[in-house]
């Protein structure tokens, strides 16, 4: 899509009406859709079209609007003021000391996530870009995006009545040898409902989008520099760390991004595994530490009084603006890329 | 260091597809050996299976034999990763390493096999591949810039100096100079001829004329029709070739009366 | 047959020494290359597989503990006078809302999506197309449960505080599907060969006329798999329908009064409750796991809906499309 030609509608030629079709003598396709004979039907046609794109920007702006007004009251009400008609609200906080621990939550189970799928998601998106048979790969790449169908309720579901039982065992034994480092640190809750087990199903979660992002990328690395590689004398990992790798970096990072974004809002999963707390605390190990924004706004918010649902509202504008913050980074970075590759 | 190939009864196929048939030919070292003939012919296809590199496409196999001084490349014991270290490669269209420096690009194949390279064994390398490969007066003040700012045939010469510095046994270029305008063709044909004192040289051509101007041995590929494997129709002495060929295609074709 | 002239065949023999040389050049390059190059394949492939143990294990749980309460009358039974351990209940009300409040969701954002697609694709030029595209992408992002505070603060604004209903729910799920819709549906018009749309000109066609009868007719196959794909990605959605829609044991038809039970919510509510406390003495059929029994036939019925969509998405593309667009 060029971006040059001007919106601004073309004069109404003089002389008379014109017809309704473009007319041919105007020159390339792009310059005959500028709108010329732009009339009755033709032009409500495309100002629907337009406006229903407009729309879309509106919806975004209404969606911050929105937020903004409903959280007002809980941003300009303070924190004893708060306590008082919140049964959940901590005593002695304001609204900003009970949001700073959510975030803290929300981007420590966030990073695990992203710390546990990005290795698996690159291993197999180079799996299926350049070893598996060729045949298989667009079925095996349908299979990965299966994880991305379902529910997040059935991965909370799954997580929460299935994993403990098989993870317990393995945090225990992470708690008592690696105690010392402050992640580990035990001891090891008995439940497993603890950050780490939240941290590994998100990661299932976002290893779809990963996996997709980075995969499309490694398919695009020209055939010219894998050949040249290889007849360099390069094994296929060789070949791949020099030529499909550092052609694909800026697309796996916006990938990884891609996968951030999803983990930051992901609320059932962590709704139903996590056994939560507000603290700061890097205790991924032990139950009632941390608890994200999403899922703290599913479980209060049902019950909520509408100061309640104001601070509720107000961590949501807060999660908003992070990923939105991390959206926009993935997408510059990919949109960069297209450049750079175009211009190439 | 320039080794001899000899092909025997080479069949090429992809998949149940039979490509090329039946080639036998003795590639001497230290010289260069020309493939003409029209397009579509097998004759990349057959310098591809000197250093195995067809084997990228799936389904792509051969029956028969290449030996390199009585070693058949497709012998049990032999890696294929190996052959193409010891057959270098130089492509159609230049590709250097986009994210590598012109340095970096020297480098590449020397840096898979011998990661703890010295630095000054390393400029030594960089600056006597592109001493060989004529380039090295027009990037040395400038080896830390990405390869892919040069010209294209700054970059086809960058591609050969990053394939010798491997040092390889024999060198194999398929078209060079087909994406090269006439200037950086005669820097790579001049290329080509000082090359051969040291390394066994076959490249592909479409031009007759650079056939005839760079290479000591012609072998003449040719087509029945679509659809059919493609044959070696006759090998010579360029001269020979050239001027009495011995078979009528051979002449038809040089003389421009058809591909 | 050509009569090959060549020197080839015995030739002069090979010098036995140089023979053995080229031997250990070609016998394969240093153990330790070709071991990182067996070990990143092996790893590889553990990727793959490592992903797959997440999905069978979800499959198999799901199937293997849904199975049981999974029948007709779970499907055709909702929750109303259903308490305690009792073996009765089940999901019609809540498939009813989950149809109810997606169709609206459709509703909603096919139209806006189909033609915030057409804008792009006929007519987007300048700063407005490059927002809208830049913005989409960005939509994709935003989290469900903000979708879901969304929808909420804009109908509290009307309905005052406390708002419940199914079309707040519709509204919070477009939200997330728009920017899907406009995607593939922006995909599939630029499928759209350019010399059809000329064509329709050449022919005295008007604009909005080739559009509506040539571009979407050719691409409607496509843009039938988007719409479902799209419908498959947010009929799973539990967040924004929790705080938008609440949760309700009986049935209820109307998108613009009161609660509405959903799948994914009730698959959240069934677990939320926990193992029933039974008492023999005093009633005859308690099962203590009922409710997560339940919840499991659900997440068997929600996924089941979801690959059907998939399904039949994919499929529709595959007997559908014309021939230029496969």
């Amino acid at each position: 899509m060029t971006s040059t030609a001007s919106t601004a509608p073309d004069p109404t030629p003089p002389g008379g009406p014109v017809a309704d079709e473009p007319r041919p003598s105007r020159g390339t396709g792009a310059r005959r859709r500028a709108g010329v004979g732009d009339r009755g039907a033709n032009r409500a046609f495309r100002w629907t079209a337009t406006g229903a794109g407009a729309l879309i920007l509106a919806v975004l702006a209404a969606v911050a609007l929105f937020l903004v007004i409903r959280a007002w009251p809980a941003l300009t009400a303070g924190g004893a003021e708060l306590g008082e008609t919140i049964s959940w609200f901590p005593e002695d906080a304001s609204i900003l000391s009970f949001v700073g621990p959510l975030i803290f939550g929300t981007l420590l189970a966030a990073a695990l996530a992203l710390l546990l799928a990005t290795p698996v998601a690159i291993g197999i998106a180079l799996f299926i870009s350049h070893y598996a048979p060729r045949r298989l790969a667009s079925g095996l790449g349908y299979v990965v995006d299966l994880l991305a169908a379902i529910p997040s309720v059935v991965y909370g579901l799954w997580g929460s009545l299935v994993l403990p039982p098989v993870v317990i065992p393995v945090w225990g034994w992470l708690a008592d040898t690696f105690g010392w480092f402050p992640l580990f640190a035990g001891p090891a809750s008995p439940t497993g409902r603890v950050l780490l087990t939240v941290g590994l199903v998100l990661a299932v979660m976002i290893l779809p989008i990963i996996t997709a992002v980075s995969r499309e990328v490694f398919l695009q690395t020209p055939g010219l520099h894998e050949e040249a590689a290889l007849a360099l004398g390069a094994t296929r990992w060789e070949m791949i760390r020099t030529a499909v790798l550092p052609f694909g970096r800026s697309g796996v990072i916006s990938a990884a991004m891609l996968g951030l974004g999803r983990a930051l809002g992901e609320t059932m999963a962590v709704l139903m595994i996590l056994s939560p707390g507000l603290l700061y605390s890097f205790k991924i190990l032990q139950a009632g530490q941390q608890q994200t924004i999403a899922a703290n706004i599913a479980a209060n918010f049902p019950e909520a009084n509408p100061m309640g649902v104001s601070t509720l509202i107000a961590t949501g504008l807060a999660l908003f603006v992070i990923t939105l913050l991390v959206n926009m980074a993935a997408r510059a970075i990919v949109a960069r890329r297209k450049d750079f590759s175009g211009a190439n | 260091m320039a080794q001899r190939i000899d092909v025997k009864d080479l069949d090429i196929y992809y998949s149940d597809f039979l490509a090329v048939q039946g080639v036998s030919m003795l590639i001497e070292p230290k010289s260069v050996t020309a493939f003409i003939g029209p397009s579509g012919c097998g004759k990349s296809t057959f310098l591809r299976t000197l250093n195995r590199m067809h084997e990228v496409i799936p389904g792509a196999r051969v029956d028969g034999t290449v030996e390199m001084e009585g070693v058949d490349l497709y012998g049990a014991d032999v890696d294929p990763v190996a052959v193409r270290r010891q057959v270098g490669m130089v492509f159609q269209r230049p590709n250097p390493f986009p994210t590598m420096s012109i340095r970096e690009n020297v480098l590449a194949g020397v840096k898979l096999n011998n990661k703890r390279i010295s630095k000054s064994a390393a400029d030594e390398l960089v600056e006597s591949s592109l001493h060989g490969a004529n380039l090295w007066n027009e990037v040395k003040d400038r080896l830390d810039r990405p390869g892919s700012g040069l010209s294209g045939g700054q970059q086809q010469r960058l591609c050969i100096a990053r394939a010798i510095a491997v040092k390889p046994q024999v060198l194999l270029m398929d078209e060079p100079c087909s994406a090269l305008d006439p200037i950086s063709t005669l820097a790579i044909e001049d290329l080509v001829a000082e090359l051969k004192d040291e390394y066994t040289i076959v490249i592909v051509t479409h031009n007759m004329q650079q056939a005839a101007r760079v290479s000591d041995r012609t072998a003449f590929f040719n087509i029945a029709g679509t659809g059919k494997p493609g044959r070696l129709v006759e090998m010579d002495d360029t001269a020979t070739m050239f001027s009495s060929p011995s078979q009528q295609a051979t002449e038809d074709y040089i003389s421009g009366r058809f591909g | 047959m050509t009569t090959v002239t060549t020197q080839a065949g015995p030739g002069r023999a090979p010098d036995p020494e140089r023979t053995a040389a080229v031997r250990a050049l070609l016998r394969g390059a240093d153990a330790r290359r070709r071991r990182t190059d067996k070990t990143m394949t092996a790893l590889m492939w553990g990727a793959f597989v490592l992903a797959m143990v997440p999905l069978a294990s979800v499959a198999w749980t799901v199937v293997a503990n849904g199975m049981h309460q999974f029948d007709g009358y779970f499907l055709t039974h909702s929750m109303r006078g259903v308490f305690g351990g009792m073996d009765a209940g089940g999901i019609y009300h809540a498939i009813i809302g989950t149809l109810l409040i997606t169709l609206g969701a459709a509703a909603i954002s096919v139209p806006i999506g189909l033609l915030t697609a057409i804008y792009l694709v006929e007519y987007g030029r300048g700063a407005l197309a490059r927002w809208v595209t830049f913005f989409v992408d960005v939509m994709t992002g935003i989290p469900s449960i903000v979708a879901g505070l969304f929808a909420y603060a804009l109908f509290a604004v009307f309905f005052g505080p406390g708002v419940r209903m199914g079309v707040v729910g519709s509204v919070a799920l477009s939200v997330l599907m728009i920017p899907v819709v406009v995607r593939s549906c922006e995909e599939m018009l630029r499928l759209v060969p350019n010399e059809l749309r000329e064509a329709a000109y050449a022919l005295g066609v008007p604009k909005w006329l080739t559009v509506i009868k040539v571009v979407l007719r050719t691409s409607v196959a496509g843009i039938t798999t988007g719409v479902m794909l799209s419908v498959a990605r947010v009929i799973g959605e539990t967040a924004p329908l929790l705080i938008t829609v609440g949760v309700v044991d009986s049935i209820n038809f109307n998108l613009f009064e009161g609660r509405m039970m959903t799948l994914p919510v009730y698959v959240y509510r069934q677990y939320s409750q926990g193992l029933v406390p039974c008492n023999d003495a005093l009633d005859a059929v308690c099962i203590p796991s009922i409710n997560y029994d339940r919840a499991w036939a659900a997440a068997l019925a929600l996924i089941l809906i979801v690959m059907l969509l998939n399904l039949v998405g994919r499929l529709v593309t595959r007997w559908f499309a014309p021939k230029t667009l496969r």
